[in-house]
């Protein structure tokens, strides 16, 4: 907040890299035992439920990473001088 | 599974989990908690945290609204309906839903935020005085203690299920996991995880729609075994009624199909549906978060536009498992097969049978995890919405006005405590209805449909007095408990069966004459007592507000796609064209 020009981003902190992380590791999982375990039966329809909802959940994750990145959020400078009487940033789009 | 290790707490859960099942679920609380712990870290000195919240766009505030009720009662109740009753279902959505969305975005938004209040009840002390507040408050928090009890037994069921637990083992498990949500987490996190627990749902449950549609056939197979079913039960609704949301005899209880229309478009879609809409706290307060009327407004309307798809994935396994699932056919040919959360299956196991009939380890971890995560958060919304009400509409205003703040704080805390003690006992009122959605509409009937006819008219009629306010909400809410018990099952065995309509229909009719009731009794009383003077309405009453208070000037600049109205009129025109295809 002191050096004025640094823009700051949400980072971490943005809801869609909370979102694209978690969509991410249940991607992972999914299609691991898609690929390595006997997920295709009788219960599914003989399809690959596992990978297919795995690969589906990579691809969110990736557009949700992909947006934050591309459109950032970013933090006003004077939010952390007067928190109160700050008129919220507009939308990022 | 090659490593096939079950890992089986007693001997009869419904649902074999794996320990990657459980790793998911326990991934989830992880990513919860750390929300919850990075929220607290941070408020202390930056708002950051905070402001990534209220800078987002408004899609996410939109979110966050919707996901704030679609909770346990919404997947599982709908779903439940949705096996019983087949698409007419998709009323609670369609009609019962989005256009009272549209209505709080478009005209009633204005009034909530350019008044500035922070509560419903408040808006209510602002325009009525005490009376109505008093009463307001009252039959909130009430009202919220009952619908925690369901989200409670919802939420316990699944433990069972799970676990194997005894459904008072697992009322209590869930409790607690509900207690230490609320204090861990705490509100700050609220909407973060509420997006969140979104996604996790649809990653949940759209696998587990298409999977099912795959095995019986998708939309062809799925008709003719409805039809099928139908035919060898002439007892229950018949296929024509399941499989096209008009005129919807199966859903209101009336014979006739023009008195079912206008059942479900003035009872649901009109004094419930607004009723619940542009009255809940819990909803109004999202979008009352947000930056300017303009976001405060569109926040409902960008909410319709997933709400208006839920039902395709809420609606649509419930009736697959109607005829996919051996229990649910059976049920519904009317057997009583054993199993389910409760000794004897019911249609509100729909959801959890198909999961396990359907869904391969690991997907069902995601499935339980989106459950779980639904439940809590409804919980946590009641109990915490109670807990407001409770400190500051109730104890604050009427019995202890001059406290410190650790005073509220620690009143705050043991409201939370003995909220969840209270919800224990009010979810065995739950765990007594078949069918969860027309206990709930009963509730709303109770609770919701006065207070819009009390609000919608207090807000454009200037004249209406104090008096009437509070005498209206009583008399309302008196009138519908009086449909309720002379009906045939609103009040489950306690009706008397006077009136010859069962279910949802039931619901409906007391909503009706709850609304009627309130407004012709809020007119004469209006008459005879003394109005409150002109000067103390403004930003409360239409016709004393003036239009600058009630609009963005800002929001004429914006395109079209993010102006509240032209969103409104194409999320209405998707509406009106999805209630023609089904």
């Amino acid at each position: 907040m002191d050096d004025k020009k640094a823009k700051k981003t949400a980072g971490a902190l943005d809801v869609r890299n909370i979102i694209g992380m978690l969509m991410a590791v249940y991607g992972v999982i999914l299609v691991v035992l898609g690929i390595f375990s006997d997920s295709t039966g009788p219960k599914s329809g003989d399809v690959n439920a596992n990978l297919y909802t795995g690969l589906a959940l990579l691809v969110t994750a990736a557009v949700f990473f992909g947006w934050a990145r591309l459109r950032p959020l970013v933090v006003p400078q004077d939010v952390d001088a007067d928190r109160e009487a700050t008129p919220p940033p507009g939308d990022p789009h | 599974m090659a490593t096939h290790a079950h890992i089986t707490v007693l001997a009869n859960t419904l649902i074999d989990a794996d320990p990657v099942d459980y790793a998911i679920v326990g991934i989830y609380f992880a990513f919860v908690l750390g929300i919850g712990f990075m929220a607290r870290r941070r408020v202390s000195n930056s708002v950051d945290f905070f402001l990534s919240g209220r800078s987002l766009p408004a899609w996410v505030t939109g979110l966050a609204f919707i996901s704030a009720n679609l909770g346990a009662v919404e997947i599982m109740g709908m779903s439940a309906s949705g096996a019983e009753l087949g698409l007419p279902t998709v009323h609670y959505f369609w009609v019962g839903a989005i256009p009272a969305m549209l209505f709080l975005g478009v005209v009633m938004m204005p009034f909530y935020y350019g008044s500035k209040v922070r509560s419903v009840p408040e808006f209510m002390l602002r325009r009525f005085g005490p009376g109505a507040h008093l009463v307001n408050a009252i039959s909130f928090a009430v009202a919220q203690l009952l619908i925690a009890g369901i989200n409670l037994f919802l939420l316990a069921s699944i433990l069972e299920a799970l676990l194997g637990l005894p459904m008072f083992v697992a009322l209590l498990l869930a409790a607690g996991i509900v207690l230490s949500y609320i204090t861990l987490g705490g509100l700050s996190a609220a909407i973060y995880n509420e997006v969140l627990q979104f996604f996790v749902i649809v990653a949940a449950l759209l696998p587990l729609t298409l999977l099912g549609l795959h095995r019986v056939g998708w939309w062809d197979g799925l008709t003719a075994r409805i039809t099928s079913a139908a035919e060898d039960n002439p007892a229950g609704p018949t296929a024509e009624q399941q499989l096209n949301s008009w005129p919807g005899q199966a859903l209101s209880g009336f014979d006739s199909s023009l008195w079912s229309v206008v059942g479900i478009v003035f009872g649901l879609g009109f004094v419930l549906s607004f009723g619940y809409w542009t009255t809940n706290f819990v909803e109004v307060q999202r979008a009352l978060a947000s930056d300017s009327i303009s976001s405060a407004r569109k926040t409902p309307v960008i909410g319709s536009f997933p709400k208006m798809f839920v039902p395709f994935i809420t609606i649509l396994p419930g009736m697959i498992a109607a005829v996919l699932v051996v229990e649910m056919a059976d049920l519904k040919a009317g057997g009583t097969p054993s199993g389910g959360a409760s000794g004897t299956v019911t249609y509100n196991d729909a959801l959890i049978l198909m999961m396990r009939d359907l869904l391969p380890n690991g997907l069902l971890g995601l499935a339980i995890t989106g459950l779980l995560a639904a439940f809590m958060a409804g919980m946590a919304a009641n109990i915490s919405a109670f807990n407001t009400v409770f400190s500051f509409d109730l104890y604050q205003d009427y019995i202890y006005k001059d406290g410190s703040d650790d005073h509220y704080l620690g009143v705050g805390r043991i409201a939370t405590v003995a909220a969840t003690v209270i919800a224990i006992g009010t979810s065995y009122f739950a765990a007594g209805f078949p069918n969860i959605m027309a206990y709930l509409q009963t509730l709303f009937g109770f609770f919701n449909a006065p207070l819009f006819a009390t609000f919608i008219l207090g807000m454009f009629w200037k004249r209406m007095t104090a008096a009437a306010g509070w005498i209206g909400l009583v008399a309302g809410t008196l009138a519908a408990v009086l449909v309720a018990y002379l009906s045939e099952d609103a009040f489950g065995s306690f009706s008397i069966g006077v009136i010859p309509l069962a279910g949802q229909g039931a619901a409906f009719l007391a909503a009706s004459v709850a609304f009627i009731v309130d407004v012709a009794l809020s007119f004469v009383i209006s008459l005879v007592t003394k109005p409150k003077p002109e000067g103390s309405l403004v930003g409360l009453v239409y016709s004393e507000t003036p239009a600058d208070v009630r609009t963005d000037p800002k929001e004429a600049s914006y395109p079209w796609y993010r102006r509240t109205v032209p969103l409104a009129g194409v999320s209405l025109a998707m509406v009106i064209a999805l209630n023609i295809i089904f």
